[in-house]
């Protein structure tokens, strides 16, 4: 009999939900069986995690979701030769609607590969575009990368080529890739489910960008949180390094590039650049003045890029496809696909990739089937703690950095999360001051002194205290948060602030109009 | 838990073995919290010495990020997510919940020394909220029910282990 292969998920959600106890019972059912069993990333469709495949004739076919007391019964009716009799039984995994409906360029091997396998990376695409990149001049790496149109994934969507370009030109030394592994705002998983499923995209596109630039060495700097996306990086580093990818001499070439991983400290500024420098550096991770640039004067004072993880893991698929490939999806001047991430009160949460250019709505109930709750959704935020909150009249604006800039708002990463109609927006205004004061770095009075001064204001209105006179002191305090600030945790925390101010007035006690009353949501 | 004594030879061990490190403060903050459960205060100097940084350095480094604690802390540390998106499945209600069960705020330790009680904002469990992190393991859709039971387990093991 043949050997059969069954894929358990290893990420961090799948495995708050069970993977890992799922994992052990079927070890111990199976261990008479010709049975390997082969920890994968999920597939992004976490209502259904655990999620089991068997592999069977050149397909998947998928189990969820699964609960450890439901591996015998499993067994029992045909599993391990893929039988569909099951209950849990979901079908061939890339036939579900959720995932066949989406357009996975970065995340094409999520789920697929087992993270920490050269030979299973190899066997699907990998080291396709670094081995193309060797036979190339680094300035035409960074033209095809600057062609593609990638804009940089973390959330402030500048040009990836154009910093490259920047770095590639700057005189230095020694230059440096970091790779901003700090994902820090709520509603955003894609990150971590890549480092977790398919950390090997992120080591080649680090790779490329050293070679597209003139650095020998790269950091990814990971925040504390997240464990298990360390030790899977630690392992497929090695592995890397093991089949000759990193190290003084590229897979046999005169190039040379290694890197390293570090990890953060629970500090939220630090996942914006000059603080991640800093604090990559050794320091408090106080936010830098700009200019110099990074991409000038960045880490240890050398030419540094910094991009985030999604920018760098889509690289490789970049320079394997080319630039025109990747550059015929999406819209206007947002180039290329966007991991959305489904989060919140939503019933289908997950990871969806697509094109820019589909709309709010059809990510929140095409995809997301609604909330989770049953409720009518009222309010969304996009883009992290310093998007705004939009109501139902904003879910039709195209999914494109300029259509949302265009509403006051912004795509950002692509973090959505879903609120019902039981959430209190002036208690969201709060908290998003009350976060900032959290976590200011301290350099900027407006960040550091004006959102504890937000808290208080907001406390007022909430008392009813004088209220159209304290809203007037909120709109100019934000005002200067947004003029007075270095960076964009003391500028956007105005976004949250002013955007469920300005679309749910009703629950700051305002009477009046406004489009994201209950009783139209 | 080691005494003073010792703990000052581990740090020194650890700064030696990490000062030739670029960047070598964090990774060592961490190695000594790794092994002491805390970076305790006679440590900062013996960290400012073999780094050739000054005290209000080391200080100032260790005092700016959540994650360093300079007291030691229980014997399991239970962190609860108070991002949006755990807030929009009922965060704010689990928080209170938990605080009035091991009666005790956050940043407090419960009396028996068993759990200490942290806020953390995002574990990247977004799809599945709400979140918590208990040491190094997460725990998604976790509702008040299901948390008083991982709580108490968390007792249990203790008294199995005395």
């Amino acid at each position: 009999m043949s050997r059969i292969t069954v894929y358990v998920p290893c990420d961090t959600s799948a495995v708050s939900l069970g993977a890992d106890r799922v994992a052990e019972r079927l070890a111990r059912e199976c261990r008479d069986q010709p049975v390997d069993i082969v920890r994968n990333g999920s597939r992004g469709a976490f209502w259904l995690e655990p999620l089991l495949e068997v592999e069977a004739g050149g397909q998947r076919i998928a189990y969820g979701p699964v609960r450890p007391d439901d591996i015998p019964r499993l067994l029992e009716e045909g599993m391990l030769s893929a039988s569909t009799r099951s209950a849990l039984c979901l079908g061939v995994v890339d036939e579900i609607p959720f995932l066949k409906q989406q357009q996975r360029l970065t995340f094409a091997r999520q789920g697929v590969v087992d993270p920490v396998s050269v030979a299973s990376y190899r066997a699907h695409g990998g080291f396709a575009g670094l081995e193309r990149a060797l036979g190339m001049s680094p300035r035409d790496i960074v033209e095809e990368v600057t062609e593609s149109g990638l804009r940089g994934r973390g959330g402030a969507a500048f040009p990836t080529g154009i910093k490259w370009q920047t770095v590639l030109n700057a005189p230095g030394e020694r230059k440096y890739i970091v790779c901003n592994a700090d994902e820090g705002d709520s509603g955003t998983f894609a990150d971590r489910m890549l480092m977790e499923g398919d950390p090997m995209s992120l080591i080649e596109g680090m790779i490329i960008a050293g070679l597209a630039v003139g650095a020998t060495r790269g950091y990814i700097y990971l925040r504390e949180e997240y464990p298990r996306a360390g030790r899977m990086l630690q392992q497929a580093i090695a592995a890397v390094r093991e089949a000759g990818y990193l190290g003084e001499r590229i897979y046999g070439s005169a190039h040379g590039f290694d890197m390293e991983l570090r990890i953060g400290a629970g500090a939220y500024i630090c996942g914006e650049e000059t603080s991640l420098l800093e604090s990559l550096e050794g320091k408090r991770g106080v936010v830098r003045a700009k200019p110099p640039l990074p991409a000038i004067a960045g880490l240890f004072g050398q030419p540094t890029v910094v991009n985030n993880v999604i920018s760098l893991a889509t690289v490789p698929v970049i320079l394997a496809r080319g630039a025109p490939f990747y550059r015929d999806f999406g819209m206007g001047r947002s180039r290329g696909t966007l991991a959305f991430q489904l989060a919140g009160n939503i019933a289908r949460a997950g990871l969806v990739e697509l094109a820019f250019g589909s709309t709010l709505r059809e990510l929140l109930f095409d995809f997301g089937g609604g909330t989770r709750s049953g409720r009518p959704l009222r309010a969304v935020q996009v883009g992290g703690p310093l998007g705004a909150y939009l109501p139902e009249a904003h879910w039709d604006t195209p999914m494109d950095y300029e259509a949302f800039a265009a509403v006051g708002a912004m795509v950002g990463h692509g973090g959505i999360v879903a609120f019902d109609d039981t959430v209190n927006m002036r208690e969201q205004a709060r908290f998003a001051m009350a976060f900032c004061a959290e976590e200011s770095c301290g350099k900027c009075t407006p960040c550091r002194i004006g959102s504890t001064r937000g808290v208080e204001v907001i406390d007022r209105i909430a008392a009813g205290s004088d209220v159209d006179a304290n809203l007037v002191l909120l709109q100019e305090l934000c005002e200067a948060m947004t003029d007075g600030s270095l960076c964009a945790l003391g500028g956007m925390t105005p976004y949250p602030v002013l955007s469920a101010l300005g679309h749910f007035a009703e629950d700051f006690g305002v009477r009046g109009e406004s489009s994201g009353s209950r009783e139209s949501a | 838990m080691k005494d003073a004594g010792s703990n000052i030879d581990t740090v020194r061990v650890l700064a030696r073995e990490f000062r030739a490190l670029p960047g070598a403060l964090l990774p060592l903050l961490h190695a000594i919290q790794d092994e002491l459960g805390y970076v305790p205060e006679p440590a900062i100097p013996v960290i400012a010495q073999e780094l050739n940084l000054s005290r209000a350095e080391v200080h100032g480094v260790i005092s700016f990020y959540h994650h360093f604690r300079r007291e030691p802390p229980g014997r399991h540390i239970v962190q609860l997510c108070r991002a949006e998106s755990c807030q929009a499945l009922g965060a704010r209600t689990l928080e209170a919940e938990v605080k009035a069960l091991l009666g005790i705020d956050f940043h407090q330790t419960t009396p028996d020394r068993c759990i200490t009680l942290e806020p953390v904002y995002c574990l990247g469990n977004c799809a599945c909220s709400p979140a918590i992190r208990i040491d190094d393991e997460i725990h998604g859709m976790v509702d008040a029910r299901e948390l008083a039971a991982l709580l108490e387990d968390l007792r249990t093991q203790i008294i199995e282990v005395r």
